[in-house]
Formats: structure tokens, sequence, C-alpha cells
């Protein structure tokens, strides 16, 4: 089964993929996966464990390549050719417990050469997150990682922004400032594309919401965000 | 090329300098190599100086195994490497990085051990003793290069810390050995170390350049 919501050839799509299977050995992780995402929308994926799920965000982020198919974001640019533009958060913090939030923003902005980044301290006002903090990250709550986690995401403002489970470890009130935080994201004709087991932290934003089962899309239901 | 560079190679420092990890688990396991040795040899006269060489590069490979095995284990942690990866800076840098501060570790516990390694083993160089400041940087720059690099290639398996050495020394034999004939020929001053010297820049150029070459395909391997 395949998703599209491709009304007109003559939409641009901010990701496309096309019959995209991943094997890891014998074991499928995704079956012929055809979605395509478009700019300034929310996709919610849902799906249980194993489902695929993170695996289609490692491949939209360009970490792991398709065994079969072909995925193509910003146009027809391979992944791994607009990593710069795509920002990608996985269940693990990727960053260094021994360096204090602002050391890791510091460190990750300076990668990025000639791209625009927001200011460290900024990206962490923007998770709620005090600059001053002078802890290192290894003495953070797992919330709290979770939001300089996100800040890092933020840092050079991606085109694409696919966050795994971002509202994993956190308390409600944290999860409905970030959902506010994504929501403006949206509205900047960004794409957002976010895997949850917690559907309803996720409904006040989801444009789309794509159900994998067995590495398949079993569903492609439009959602009901708040506008 | 160079500012992605100093931003890896700063963080590598500052990390290090909090958490001390591989400064101190090399200095104490070449410490307990350098002791054991002279407790296993009579280390007088001109006898420890010809073994003097040998134990000194043997003391520094097995220790510094210790560190290279956990070289990338922080990227690994919290997946810090997909963040790294998902950078629009080349590999080659983060790399080059790593090699330049593993190299500043390993001189930093040899440059601790010298003294102890004077005292134990009751030597008085022969030769020229300013060739020594070529061959160790020469040497341990080809032990880290090779080493950071299969340390790269096996992060990803599950007997990391086994296979790293089963790669690594094998490969870092001539090198090995350029190190300890060079070093054995300035502390007894018999003959002229330059040959070994000179392998060890070729051997140091060549694997260098290999690895950087490479160093792309081993970073993005699924």
């Amino acid at each position: 089964m395949t998703a599209n919501v491709c009304e007109a050839d003559s939409t641009v799509f901010c990701a496309r993929l096309n019959e995209v299977s991943k094997l890891f050995g014998s074991f499928a992780a995704l079956r012929q996966v055809t979605v395509d995402l478009e700019p300034g929308r929310c996709y919610v994926l849902l799906g249980e464990n194993g489902a695929g799920k993170s695996t289609l965000l490692r491949v939209l982020a360009g970490l792991l390549r398709p065994s079969f198919g072909t995925v193509k974001v910003f146009g027809d640019n391979a992944p791994q050719d607009a990593r710069a533009r795509i920002g990608y958060m996985s269940h693990a913090p990727m960053l260094y417990d021994e360096l204090t939030a602002q050391e890791n923003l510091r460190y990750f902005a300076s990668l990025y050469p000639g791209r625009p980044c927001l200011a460290p301290a900024e990206a962490l006002k923007q998770v709620g997150l005090d600059p001053a903090l002078t802890r290192t990250l290894g003495q953070y709550s797992q919330g709290m990682r979770q939001r300089t986690s996100l800040a890092r995401v933020l840092l050079p403002v991606p085109e694409l922004l696919l966050l795994d489970e971002p509202f994993s470890n956190m308390d409600v009130e944290s999860a409905r400032q970030m959902v506010e935080l994504l929501a403006g994201f949206r509205q900047s004709n960004r794409t957002i594309v976010i895997t949850t087991h917690q559907r309803e932290m996720a409904a006040p934003i989801a444009d789309w919401v794509l159900t994998l089962h067995a590495g398949r899309v079993a569903s492609f239901e439009p959602g009901s965000p708040i506008r | 090329m160079l500012h992605a560079l100093w931003t890896h190679l700063v963080k590598d420092l500052r990390i290090e300098w909090r958490s001390r990890e591989a400064v101190n688990s090399m200095l104490f396991f070449a410490l307990l190599v350098v002791v054991l040795f002279s407790l296993a040899f009579d280390p007088r006269g001109a006898f420890s100086r010809e073994i003097a060489g040998g134990v000194l590069c043997v003391a520094t490979m097995f220790a510094s195994v210790s560190a290279l095995n956990q070289a990338w284990a922080r990227e690994i942690r919290h997946q810090v490497l997909d963040a790294q990866r998902m950078a629009p800076t080349p590999g080659a840098e983060l790399f080059l990085a790593k090699v330049l501060a593993n190299f500043l570790f390993v001189s930093v516990v040899q440059l601790l051990l010298a003294p102890v390694f004077l005292v134990f083993y009751n030597l008085h160089v022969e030769g020229q003793a300013w060739q020594l400041a070529l061959v160790l940087p020469l040497g341990t720059w080809a032990l880290v290069a090779n080493g950071t690099f299969f340390a790269a290639l096996s992060i990803r398996s599950r007997n990391r810390e086994l296979l790293l050495p089963l790669i690594l020394f094998p490969i870092f034999m001539p090198a090995l050995l350029a190190m300890v004939l060079a070093t054995t020929s300035i502390l007894t001053g018999d003959s002229d170390p330059t040959l070994w010297i000179k392998l060890l820049l070729g051997y140091d150029i060549i694997f260098t350049t290999v690895c950087l070459l490479l160093f792309d395909v081993v970073l993005n391997a699924e």
C-alpha cells in the first residue's frame, strides 16, 4: 500500500520516497514505502515497535541508504547531499555528556560554516532552557537532555525536521511547550516528521498521520491540526 | 578546512581535560609495563640500552590501544557520530582532529614516562639524543593514525576491543620495527638511525594519506 499526497505534478515536494525498501540482512525494515512530503506540513508517524518508523526517519536523513527505491529531498537531491538542510533528532541526545549545553551547541553550530545558525543561547531559550546553566549535560535530567537535543537540531534552522520520539521522557507541560515551538516552525513553511507513541501529544500539529505496520504504510490519513 | 578541524580538536581536548580517561588509563598501563620489564630483566649497563627501545615502543603501543579503543566511544555512546555525519563538513577533518588529539595524549604519556624510564633502566644515551625527538613522534603518529582509523572501522563491531589490536598490530609492524631499531641505535650509538627515520616518515605519509582518503567511506558505512 502506498500513500501519496501529491495532487498535481507541479507540486513542490520537500521529500519524496518512491518504493523504498530497507533490508538489514534478510529482515525488511521498510517495504515499498511511497510517500511525498509537502513543505510546511507536519507528518506524524505511528506504529508499534519495529514497524520501521526510526528506519524511515534515518533514510530521510540520509543516514541510511535504501536497499531498493529512491529518496529525493528539496527537488532532485539525494538526502546525503542536502544534510545541512535536514535536522535529525534521535532517541539518544546526540550530545556530549562532558560538555555544557552551550559548549555542545557552539561545537555543532561551528560545523555548519556558511549557514546562518541560531545563537546557542537563543536556541536554548527557544526550548525553554536557561543558557546560563553551567552544569555539564551528564548532570541534566532526561527531559532537559531531550530539549537540548532539540535545540541542537534547531541551530542550523533546517528546512526538514525529523524527530524520533521527541516527547519521550518529557513531562506534559514540557511536551506542550515543544508542540507550540514546532507549530511555529511549521508556520514558517518548514516540514516536520515526528515519530511517536503518544499520538495525542502531536495531534494539535499533525497535518497527516501515517501509520506503519511491519515496514509497510498501513494508513495515511489527514490529521486535525489546530491552526 | 582548518576551522572545522580546530573545532573538533578543541572539543576532544576539552573533554579529555575534564575526564582524563585516555591519559590516565594509558599512563598507568605504560608504567606497569615499564616496571614489570625492569623486574623481568636485569636493567643494567649495555643490555638495558639494547632492550630499552623495544620496551618503550611496546609499552606505548599496548597503552595506546586502551585509548584508541575509547577514541570513538564518546561519539557512539549517544549517537553523536550521526549528528557529526549530518553536518556539512568532510569526515577527513573529524579524522585528522581525532588523530591529532590521540597523538597529543600519547605524547603526554611518553613525556611523563621518560624520567621513570631513564631511572628504572639506568639509561645514558650514547648516540645523538635529539634524534629521539624525531623517532618517537614519527612512530607515535604511525600508531595513532592507523589506530584511529581502525578504531573507526571496528566501532560497529561487537568485539571491537579485540578486533582493534588484531587489525592494527600487523599493519603497524613495519613502523614498530623501524621505531625500535631507530631508538636502539640512538641509545646504543652503534649505528646510524637515519634509514629507519626515513622509513618511518614514508610510512606516516603513505598511511595517513590512505586513511584520510578512505575515512569518509568508513564514517558512512552502515
